[in-house]
Order: C-alpha cells, then structure tokens, then sequence
C-alpha cells in the first residue's frame, strides 16, 4: 500500500502529537489542585464518563473483524459477562471469561 | 521500556517502581492488552506497515483506539481526517492526566519527574493506577506509576509483535474475541474501582449517554459524552451531599 505521506512522519505528526498533546494539557490543568478537590471530583466523573462511552462505542460500532459478531450477541456477552462479574465476588477474570465464551458460542450458534 | 525514574534517593524509587512492574503483573490490563494488542499488530501487518513502525506506534502514541485510526485509516482517508480522528479519539487524557497529577506530586516534585508519568497514562494504567495509588506513599507513587505502566506497555509491545506474525493465520472469530477483550475489560475494572456512587453513576451514565450523542453526529461524541454524563453524576453526588 502506498500512502499519502512517509509513514514515520505521518506517525510522529499525526499518531504522536495529536495524542500527546492531551496529555500535556492535562499537566497545565491539574497543576495546582487537591486530590479530594471538587473540581477533581468533577474532572474524575467526566474521564469516567468518557471510557464508558469508548466502551459503548467499541461494542455499537465495532472494529475490524468484531463487527462480524452480530449486534444481539455482543450486547448479550457484555450483559451476561458482567451479570458473571457481579455474581462471583467482582472478580473481572470470570467476566471477562464468561462474556468471551457467550461471544463465542452466539457465534457459533447463530452464525457470525 | 525500563527506565529507571531519576528522582533520588535512588533505592527506594527503584523498588517502588519493581512494585509498579509487579502490579503490571498481575493486573487483568496485563492479560487484555496482550490480546487487544496481538490484534493491533495483526491489523498493522495488514496494512502494510513494518514491524519497527508498530513497535514505536506504541511507544509513542500508547491509545489503542488512536493507534487502530491511525492504521486503518492513513492509506485512504486525507491527512487532516486522520489528525482529526486521532485528535478526538484521545480527548480522554485531558481529564485523565489532570485527575492523576494531584496523587503523584508532593512537595519535593520537580516538572521532569512527570514527564513519563504522563506520557505512561493510558486507560489502562490510569484506571489501575487511580484504584493502586492510594495505598502507596504519597513520594514513592510516581515511581510505582512508571513501573506500573512501563510493565504494560512492555506487555503491548511483545503482544503486538506477535500479532504481526501470527496475522496471517488469525481466524476471524479469534480475532473478534481479541477485539472484544478491550470493552469487558474496562467495563470491569472501572466497576471494580466505583466505591462511591459518582464513579459508577458517571461509568452508567456514560454508557447510556455515549450511544445518543454519537447518534446526533455532531462529531467530538467522546467529549460531550464525557462533559454530559460526568457533570450529571457530579450533580447528583452534590445533591446527595446537600441532603445529609
């Protein structure tokens, strides 16, 4: 494949700064501030917030070769694998192992 | 990736970081990222990029959803659209690194002594870092977090060169349950973390409120989704307080 631009550029320019640059404006923003701050407890709702929509949005419109599991059965294996994580002591091993084995056997059964 | 971090008396950073390592070690991250990443390397491979690119990909850039525009997208889309995807995709740092710097500085803290901090956070060392931390001294917790997310990002770089590898003959249902180990993962973990009723109200919330923003395509869905749903919990959580 060719593409548009060197790809160690196109790495440091648009995969490196664009990402980064997050992280140094995080710095400029939590400087000067107390853990149990209000406005912490605002900024650590909002990130919260913010990897429970890219968990929406990785199990709605789904990468790559994900996006041949159909829809009904990725819900059901996030559902029922955190049922499983509920139901044994919290422990995220079971569920993650439980909704990868719905996942599997949905495909299986009602075809990917 | 094991630098030692710089900060003196030198002995006791270094094994407040071989702690941070163990951590690595035994967090469920650890397991999520060798799969999340085999499927990584598998999908640069495919695109035709060499594995010595992947690998600093990772270095570098260290945002799984950044690092998957990035691939699939730089041999088609125009320049600005992928500097734009990426752009949005990692939003999420803002808040993370602002939320993260308050636990690690005390007073003895120098600016240099959060570089690698903060290029280290990522969901996953963020979220095992802010459930970790508070059980380490206040002036060993950077080292701990360098440890902690030099062992992960060690587990991303080897998982991904051996995606790169196996890519070819990867079955596309292994590489769907590769793919899905990211969202269960973080889905737990964060549950696990959300003692108080604003975390897990603002995790909810978020996965309710993160679908019909991005139904509305008005684009930087993330940081709507983010600003909406955290602010209502936070509501909420001030509202409780208020009542006692």
């Amino acid at each position: 494949m060719s593409f548009a631009m060197e790809p160690y550029l196109a790495l440091l320019l648009l995969g490196f700064l664009p990402s980064e640059i997050w992280r140094w404006l995080g710095v400029m923003v939590g400087r000067g501030l107390d853990e149990d701050s209000e406005i912490i407890l605002w900024v650590r709702a909002v990130a919260t917030a913010l990897v429970a929509a890219v968990v929406a949005r990785i199990v709605l419109i789904p990468p790559g070769a994900l996006a041949t599991v159909p829809l009904e059965v990725r819900l059901a294996a996030l559902g029922i694998g955190f049922l499983a994580f509920l139901l044994v002591r919290r422990s995220a091993f079971v569920g993650v192992l439980v909704g990868e084995a719905v996942l599997v056997g949905g495909v299986l059964a009602f075809g990917g | 990736m094991s630098e030692q971090p710089s900060a003196s008396p030198l002995r006791a950073s270094s094994s407040a970081f071989l702690d941070g390592l163990r951590a690595a070690l035994g967090s469920v991250f650890f397991y999520v990222l060798l799969g999340n990443y085999v499927g990584i390397g598998a999908l640069s491979y495919e695109f035709g990029f060499d594995l010595g690119w992947m690998v600093l990909s990772t270095l570098l850039i260290w945002a799984a959803p950044a690092q998957v525009i990035l691939i699939s997208t730089l041999g088609t889309a125009t320049l600005i659209e992928v500097a734009i995807a990426v752009t949005l995709s990692s939003v999420r740092f803002l808040p993370m690194v602002a939320a993260l710097l308050p636990m690690l500085k005390h007073e003895r803290t120098r600016q240099r002594d959060l570089v690698l901090p903060m290029h280290f956070t990522a969901i996953s060392v963020w979220v095992e870092g802010m459930r970790l931390l508070p059980a380490v001294a206040t002036e060993r917790r950077a080292a701990f977090y360098n440890g902690l997310g030099a062992g992960l990002i060690s587990s991303a770089v080897i998982a991904s060169a051996v995606g790169y590898y196996l890519a070819a003959k990867l079955p596309p249902l292994a590489a769907a349950t590769l793919l899905f180990l990211t969202p269960m993962a973080l889905l737990m973990s964060v549950s696990r973390n959300s003692r108080t009723l604003l975390d897990g109200l603002a995790f909810g919330l978020g996965l309710v409120v993160g679908p019909v923003v991005a139904a509305q395509k008005i684009g930087l869905d993330l940081m709507w989704t983010g600003l909406i749903a955290g602010t209502a919990a936070y509501v909420v959580h001030r509202l409780r307080e208020a009542m006692r």
